[in-house]
């Protein structure tokens, strides 16, 4: 079995807006693939359903082995422990230390004390932000901040790392290090990443698997390499 | 018995975990306290306003239900035997009211009581008393009874006695003064207990004010893991310190203020007949009302609106 299974899943929304109908979709451990789309195209719904922000109405979605449909509301904290998470708005504590931040993720599993320290410091060095660990949010940039959410997201040694539109709001070049950061991420850990954008250079330059989902429905599935963007997106 | 070692790591493990996020909950609590300052005083200053309302409420209902039934226990019914019997008859009518239901003490006082009492009381009895040969007065008993309502079915039961003339009590007042405590005693109790009502809403309100703005904070706790009793053990302490933080003005207004009350009033209230309550050990009943009120009151609040943010 693959390590992620879209069986026919379909999203419908209490509004009646149907957000993904249909997608099939399998994803090898390891990978790195982009979904792409316009806005509300849906990408977005198919990203939460990864990590059951949102429950698909039809059809089943595994990761890792898990339904992740039919998981339980007080059983999804299990889930999301193996799974990071890396927004567009970074979600961090803003009374937390860019430190702090990293620790809480391992200090909400109940993790030991020594062992914190440690894996805060290789995440935070990971994404180059070791010489900041004492700083706010608030004190950091755009792209340090995403380096920040990243390193929370990683500080698990989760399988599988979900971008939702991690540069949005990055200036091209800051982007580009973000994206390199993950890329190394994917190398090195092995960590599958499924990560949502819409910036075609981004795509176009990394020269990955590429997803494309229009009104709802996955309309493109390229190979490592055979994508090209067109102006169509 | 693999399986059984298995299953005892992993509950040592679990444990062992929770312990861990019982600490952190705690420390996040302070944190959270600390650098929220503004909001933090806000609900401090919430829950010290109101305690010391409480406070001040609870005290008067409490010294006034003192007052109310010491009055009471002070009312009693006079009998008196008949002159004619002898002291063995009035002693068997004695014992009987004694042992009437309801009655809590009854002291017997013989005409020769009597007579030496008044003698002593003024030199004009004396010399009336020692010109009559026969003593003129009778003997006598006064009879508390346990609840003042029954004061006057007592009252008609020790009429049937024999040998007893006369049975005197506060025929006409009785009732009002009864019907007036119960009234007295309902008001405060229902203020007191209206008081509470809105710290807890004032309180709690407070809190869902602090926590709405963090309501971020308990979205990105889900995202990455945390179980719902560990984001709401930090909120609960932080509840629990700002209740018992903001209880500690009023708990020493509570105990300085009535001392302090207690002895510029010498212990009474508007008049000798009416003692305020001892403070000492009463203060402290007081102020344990008010922490375990700000303490039960701020956990509860605050894990209340957070629940409202946890569901997926």
């Amino acid at each position: 079995m693959k390590f992620i299974d879209f069986k026919d899943v379909t999203k419908t929304y209490s509004n009646g807006i149907t957000a993904c109908a249909d997608i099939t979709l399998q994803i090898e451990k390891g990978e790195f693939v982009f979904v792409i789309g316009l806005t509300a195209s849906g990408k977005s719904t198919l990203i939460k359903m990864l990590y059951r922000e949102e429950k698909p109405t039809k059809g089943t979605v595994m990761v890792g082995g898990v339904n992740v449909g039919k998981l339980r509301n007080r059983k999804v904290y299990k889930y999301r422990r193996k799974v990071g998470i890396v927004f567009q708005d970074f979600k961090l504590l803003p009374n937390l230390t860019v430190y702090e931040n990293v620790a809480f993720a391992l200090e909400c599993v109940g993790a030991k004390a020594s062992e914190i320290r440690p894996k805060v410091l290789k995440a935070l060095e990971r994404v180059g932000l070791k010489d900041k660990v004492r700083s706010f949010p608030k004190e950091l940039s755009g792209g340090e901040m995403q380096r920040v959410c990243i390193a929370r997201a990683i500080v698990n040694e989760p399988k599988l790392l979900i971008c939702d539109e991690p540069t949005g709001n990055l200036d091209p070049k800051t982007s580009k290090e973000i994206v390199d950061v993950i890329s190394s991420i994917n190398n090195d850990l092995g960590t599958t990443v499924i990560m949502a954008t819409h910036d075609k250079d981004i795509v176009n330059r990394m020269k990955k698997r590429v997803l494309v989902i229009n009104n709802g429905m996955l309309v493109g599935d390229y190979k490592k390499g055979s994508y090209k963007s067109s102006e169509s997106m | 018995m693999v399986c059984l070692l298995e299953i005892i790591r992993k509950e040592v493990i679990s444990q062992v975990k929770a312990c861990r996020i019982l600490g952190r909950s705690i420390r996040d609590a302070v944190k959270s306290i600390t650098r929220n300052f503004s909001l933090s005083m806000a609900s401090i200053l919430c829950d010290m306003i109101t305690l010391i309302i409480v406070s001040v409420a609870i005290i008067i209902a409490c010294n006034v239900n003192n007052a109310t039934k010491s009055i009471e226990s002070e009312m009693n019914i006079v009998v008196y035997f008949n002159k004619n019997s002898t002291e063995e008859d009035s002693n068997n009518a004695f014992l009987e009211i004694k042992n009437l239901e309801g009655v809590t003490k009854a002291i017997y006082k013989s005409k020769d009581e009597w007579k030496t009492e008044m003698s002593d009381y003024s030199d004009t009895f004396d010399t009336m008393l020692n010109y009559l040969s026969d003593n003129p007065l009778m003997n006598s008993c006064i009879v508390y009874v346990e609840d003042i309502r029954e004061i006057n079915n007592i009252a008609d039961k020790i009429k049937e006695i024999t040998n007893v003339e006369v049975v005197k009590y506060g025929e006409s007042m009785v009732e009002e003064i009864v019907s007036a405590f119960d009234l007295i005693q309902k008001i405060t109790i229902g203020i007191v207990i209206a008081l509470i009502l809105v710290t807890v809403f004032l309180i709690s309100n407070t809190i869902k004010l602090t926590i709405y703005s963090r309501k971020n904070e308990i979205e990105i706790m889900r995202l990455v893991g945390a179980s719902n009793t560990a984001i709401k053990l930090p909120f609960l302490f932080e509840g629990l310190f700002l209740g018992i933080i903001g209880s500690i003005i009023p708990v020493c207004i509570t105990i300085y203020g009535y001392v302090i009350l207690y002895n510029i009033m010498h212990g009474y209230m508007f008049t000798e007949t009416l003692n305020l309550i001892k403070p000492y050990n009463f203060v402290f009943y007081v102020s344990g009302i008010i922490v375990l009120l700000g303490a039960i009151v701020g956990m509860f609040g605050s894990t209340n609106s957070v629940r409202k943010y946890l569901k997926v």
